[in-house]
């Protein structure tokens, strides 16, 4: 059973806020599909192979040669945040 | 001899120097404006999809090959997840339980002692976004009021070699790594700049009794940016370690920082939750397989690996271990001296004269072996001279800096200079006769018994030919004439 | 010349016809379809954005310069979900984190199309990130059904149905994750198609589940759908899961379904289907008969399985593939935070709908450490399963036939509150995605006065197979109804289109499978 604190860290994994009501609620929520998705635990598939990839293509390859890049203008068009011509963040360590 | 062993693993990152980025067709540069190479893959816009870049494949598979490594017949990419401004999908694209290749042998000498380490796997990823801190002291994390990121660097090819805990001592780790280097060097798939970070390392440590089989636990070391900086941090690790163990303590798995400047690590501050990286297949990708014809194809092309190389100098070229390391280590000089020695000349004296006045001219010049006005075809004509007795040592050495100096030929030089060695019997004679002629005591003394004074004769003829004459020829003549 | 044009009715072959012959120009085109939008987007909202201008621009730009030389698909009006990303012009995916973003390049089978000179309208309304069986998930508002107004248009394409239904296109592109084209195209009576995994290139689609996700047309016939598909289908450099197909997809002729043989899996049929929607397949699956083709029940033992893998492979993908939705390079950034971490949390707390949020948390849970085998491994291993079940039921048979959805739309809030009831929609659709199959909805009737939608799936690539029979069957179905823009709540619209709101409606015109059938001769 998923617990209120299982939730948290999945939801600091997850770098989602989540406020202290929403947690309850999505406990609760992840606790009813948990018990939907858990009926796969009643196969026996220890011999079953898994699926990745329903293709069966391999080794898609791309040439070393190199394609026009885009302009730093355009790079930088949608950034929140910008310095020096580059992504700007706010501080890595509070 | 101390009562406790270390074992060392190193964990080395190298740089592929593609034209192009791991699953993207930017150009991989260094020192241009920030965030001039990017592209919607490679910024990770929303519906961009990864490619992979088949030479990267082919160099990942060479180093491979050069370890020693099985490459696999089927190799997948898994995503590897986690939140850092530098990696833009919040997930690297690396490999996981299906890499590339496994279970090498990397062979390396400390000294005279020959030292194999086992290779766990080499696997390909792609390198991450270049990170500024700003605000704070010296671009340090810790302090700074924001980061800025560039993106120029990110997804670069990246080979990760995972190497397992057989390095016995710091010493042999930085060797290690110096003849890792200069493998992967060799092998045409990464330049390994240091400075430009394009090969890197982490280090993980750990102590046991003497002869004990179970591991101790160990520590992580990073931020060694030079040989010099990973001997030194594990040899102040070391010392750390066993005074922990030896005070009935229990050495912590951290990871450790080192500092350049006070020579010490300090360990990282503990994240607030472990690493869980959530690997799972990439789907945007499908799976390598490397199909044995191809791969035979790739090793059949790869140079002879240096250790190698010294093994066959030593018996081909009857050098020591040595001189057989300085010339074969790496693949340029090992290049230039065979070059030398296909032109007939004597293994010995042209190992002498790559290790001494070649290797100096090179470091003086700021050149690589092969480079530069003196190639093998004019040094070895120098060195003719030199063994048909044409030029003395002394000459050959002044010769040598002319052909630098003047960018010209040996033969041209000996002549226009008037260099040559005088061989002619006749000449010395002359000379010979004047030498004993104005030293009447000292040939007196000979005759007496001072067997000695032969050589102070020679020095003499030589110093009024000033170094031409050869000095083997003016030994003879001098004792026939003394005995005469 | 446009007059007798109605909206609600024309297909893009017709259309097409039109066009060639000098019978009308893609300006008037264009316009036929903004002044449908203008006369009841305000009660349907398909769109998240209309292009007017660039559309009207662009039309009259292909009348100008183009003359007879016209392109295949030039001039035909056509909207784009919003999680195809398109250059120069705002793409959100249905959300706030992407609502103000400027896509810097155009997705691949966009770019086929525009440069096939189609004249973009608009883009489509959609489930955030395309999570969601009804549209309710848009960060924009949902759309409604115009066959219902108080109902849901399905979803996640919920947008680019109900647009062609609504006669504000005159096709759309859609994607498909576990049904989210062929379940709305059911719930607005008209066609939609998932392609075989990696017929269409997914190179700037935005991704939901990458193993999983396809582009696809919404039409109004099935002959419509095989003129745009094979416009967009075909192998892309850009994406290494997109393969050449066999061979190219061929426009239906077919009458006749002789010698066919259909398999209905009794796992399908079984599974709550409302008795509405059983008659109306039931019915259809004697047309089939009709036609020459056989049918037989067959099995497919681990559907009841494969909506848990579903819900753990989807959702796995798509906590990785949300994951770049950082603030860093693009998109909302949060205001409330002080450090990195509080950055990315805020972002991603305040920039996701609940839907989206629960989706990457039960993602995450699954791909955790320790869960991995029991979740995400284990579904995996259930998709192979569910793709040999596939493999087996092909050994018997040409084709799957089912319901496409067990219900017809249900209303806008009714399904809100739980999650799994939502999930339960897609019970017929989700099977095919994880085998990675081509599959093709087609109107087949009306329940109540809702319409009902019929699924046909084929084996991998056998989509011109797939495409004859269900254009025979169409015909043979004659669906000539269009929707009403009735609101069952009472709070009835009025006339919105050209029929009367309430009843089910009778074709006004020469229905349009006539026209076509005229033109064939």
């Amino acid at each position: 059973m998923i617990s209120q604190d299982d939730v948290r860290h999945v939801a600091r994994l997850a770098r989602l806020r989540l406020e202290a009501a929403d947690a309850e609620r999505m406990t609760a929520e992840l606790a009813r599909i948990l018990e939907h998705i858990d009926k796969i635990a009643e196969l026996d598939l220890a011999a079953v192979a898994p699926t990745a990839h329903v293709l069966a293509a391999v080794d898609v390859l791309r040439p070393d040669k190199p394609r026009p890049s885009l302009s730093r203008d355009e790079a930088l068009r949608n950034a929140p945040a910008v310095s020096d011509d580059c992504f700007r963040v706010p501080r890595m360590q509070s | 001899m101390s009562a406790w062993e270390p074992v060392i693993g190193l964990e080395v990152h190298v740089e592929l120097d593609t034209q192009t980025k791991m699953f993207c067709g930017c150009a991989v540069t260094k020192g241009d404006p920030p965030n001039t190479h990017t592209c919607p893959v490679c910024l990770a816009h929303p519906g961009a999809l990864p490619v992979v870049n088949e030479r990267a494949v082919e160099y990942a598979v060479r180093i491979a090959l050069a370890l020693g490594c099985t490459v696999r017949p089927r190799s997948v990419f898994h995503r590897k997840n986690y939140f850092y401004p530098d990696l833009p999908k919040a997930y690297q694209i690396s490999q996981y339980d299906e890499p590339l290749a496994v279970a090498g042998l990397f062979e390396y000498w400390v000294g005279e002692q020959k030292l194999s380490c086992r290779i766990n796997r080499v696997h390909m990823e792609e390198d991450a976004a270049k990170l500024i801190h700003a605000g704070g002291d010296a671009g340090r994390i810790a302090g700074s009021e924001y980061s800025m990121v560039d993106f120029n660097r990110g997804g670069t090819p990246l080979i990760e070699i995972v190497g397992e805990p057989d390095i016995p001592s710091p010493e042999a780790a930085r060797e290690f790594l110096q003849q890792l280097r200069n493998l992967v060097i060799g092998l045409g798939v990464s330049a390994c700049n240091m400075e430009e970070g394009q090969i890197r390392w982490d280090a993980n440590i750990s102590v046991r009794p003497a002869g004990a089989e179970r591991l101790g636990t160990r520590t992580e070391l990073k931020n060694m940016n030079s040989f010099r900086f990973l001997q030194q941090a594990l040899e102040s690790e070391l010392p750390r370690q066993i005074a922990v163990l030896e005070a009935g303590g229990a050495i912590g798995q951290v990871t450790l920082h080192f500092d350049p400047e006070s020579g010490t690590t300090t360990p990282l501050r503990s994240k607030e939750e472990a690493h869980d990286y959530r690997y799972f297949p990439e789907p945007d990708l499908v799976p390598l397989t490397a199909g044995e014809a191809w791969v035979d194809e790739v090793r059949r092309a790869l140079p002879e690996p240096p250790a190698a190389r010294v093994e066959r100098f030593m018996a081909q070229y009857g050098l020591s271990r040595y001189d057989a390391v300085v010339l074969g280590g790496g693949s340029a000089m090992a290049r230039f001296y065979e070059e030398l020695a296909a032109e007939g000349i004597d293994a010995k004296l042209a190992a002498n004269w790559a290790m001494g006045e070649y290797s100096a001219h090179l470091n003086a010049a700021g050149l690589e072996p092969g480079h530069g006005h003196v190639t093998a075809q004019r040094l070895a004509a120098l060195l003719r001279l030199v063994a048909g007795g044409e030029l003395s040592g002394t000459g050959a050495k002044q010769v040598f800096a002319l052909m630098v100096e003047e960018r010209g030929e040996a033969l041209d030089i000996v002549s226009r200079h008037d260099l040559g060695q005088v061989s002619d019997s006749a000449e010395l004679e002359t000379v010979v006769a004047a030498v004993l002629a104005e030293h009447p005591a000292q040939v007196e003394q000979f005759r007496a018994g001072k067997d000695q004074l032969a050589g102070f004769f020679v020095g003499q003829v030589m110093k009024a030919t000033q170094g031409k004459a050869n000095p083997q020829l003016v030994g003879e003549l001098v004792r026939a004439a003394l005995s005469g | 010349m446009t007059a007798g044009l109605d909206p609600l009715r024309l297909t893009a072959r017709e259309a097409r016809r039109l066009l060639t012959d000098g019978e009308i120009a893609a300006s008037e085109l264009t316009k036929i379809y903004l002044d449908q939008i203008a006369r009841v987007e305000d009660r349907v909202h398909a769109f998240i954005l209309v292009t007017a201008d660039n559309a009207a621009k662009y039309a009259t730009e292909i009348d100008r310069e183009m003359g007879a030389t016209r392109g295949a698909l030039a001039g035909l009006p056509t909207a784009i979900k919003d999680n195809m990303v398109t250059e120069g012009v705002t793409t959100t995916c249905g959300s706030k984190i992407l609502g103000n973003y400027q896509p810097v390049y155009t997705a691949t089978a966009v770019r086929r199309i525009w440069g096939d000179h189609i004249v973009m309208l608009g883009k489509a309304n959609m489930d955030e990130f395309a999570m969601g069986s009804s549209t309710e998930n848009s960060a924009f508002g949902p759309t409604r059904n115009p066959w219902d107004l108080a109902t849901v248009p399905g979803g996640s394409s919920g947008g680019s149905a109900a647009a062609v239904a609504a006669g504000e296109a005159l096709w759309a592109l859609g994607s498909d994750t576990g049904g989210s084209i062929r379940q709305p195209a059911a719930l607005c009576g008209v066609v939609g198609m998932k392609p075989t995994y990696g017929a269409v290139s997914r190179y700037g689609l935005v991704a939901f589940a990458s193993s999983l996700d396809q582009i696809g047309p919404l039409t109004r016939t099935v002959y419509d759908c095989a003129l745009l598909l094979r416009r967009i289908a075909g192998h892309d450099p850009c994406d290494s899961t997109s393969v050449a197909l066999p061979s190219e997809i061929e426009l239906p002729t077919a009458e006749r379904l002789d010698g066919l043989r259909c398999g209905i899996p009794t796992e399908y049929v079984a599974a709550g289907i409302e008795p509405g929607v059983l008659s109306r397949f039931e019915q259809t699956v004697a047309l089939i008969e009709e036609l020459g083709a056989t049918c037989v029940e067959i099995s497919l033992p681990h559907t009841e399985y494969a909506l848990p893998a579903y819900y753990i492979i989807a959702p796995a993908e798509a906590s990785a593939n949300l994951a770049r939705f950082d603030g860093v390079r693009y998109g909302y950034r949060s205001v409330h935070a002080d450090d990195l971490t509080e950055m990315y949390e805020a972002t991603r707390g305040e920039g996701f709908g609940p839907e989206v949020k629960r989706r990457i948390m039960i993602g995450t849970y699954a791909l955790s450490s320790g869960y991995y085998q029991a979740y995400y491994g284990q579904a995996q291993k259930v998709r192979t399963l569910v793709r040999r079940d596939f493999d087996t039921a092909f050994a018997q048979v040409d084709l799957i036939v089912s319901p496409t959805s067990p219900t017809v739309a249900f209303c806008l809030g009714s399904r809100t509150a739980d999650p799994l009831a939502m999930y339960q929609s897609d019970i017929c659709t989700i099977p095919v995605n994880l085998a990675g199959l081509p599959a093709i909805s087609i109107p087949c009737g009306l329940s109540d006065h809702l319409p009902v939608g019929f699924q046909l799936v084929g084996p991998a690539f056998s989509e011109n197979r797939l495409l004859a029979a269900a254009h025979a069957l169409e015909g043979a179905i004659g669906f000539t109804a269009v929707p009403t823009f009735c609101d069952s709540r009472g709070a009835s619209h009025g006339a919105a289109g050209q029929a009367e709101p309430g009843a089910p409606t009778e074709p006004a015109g020469p229905d349009r499978r006539a026209a076509d059938e005229d033109q064939r001769r």
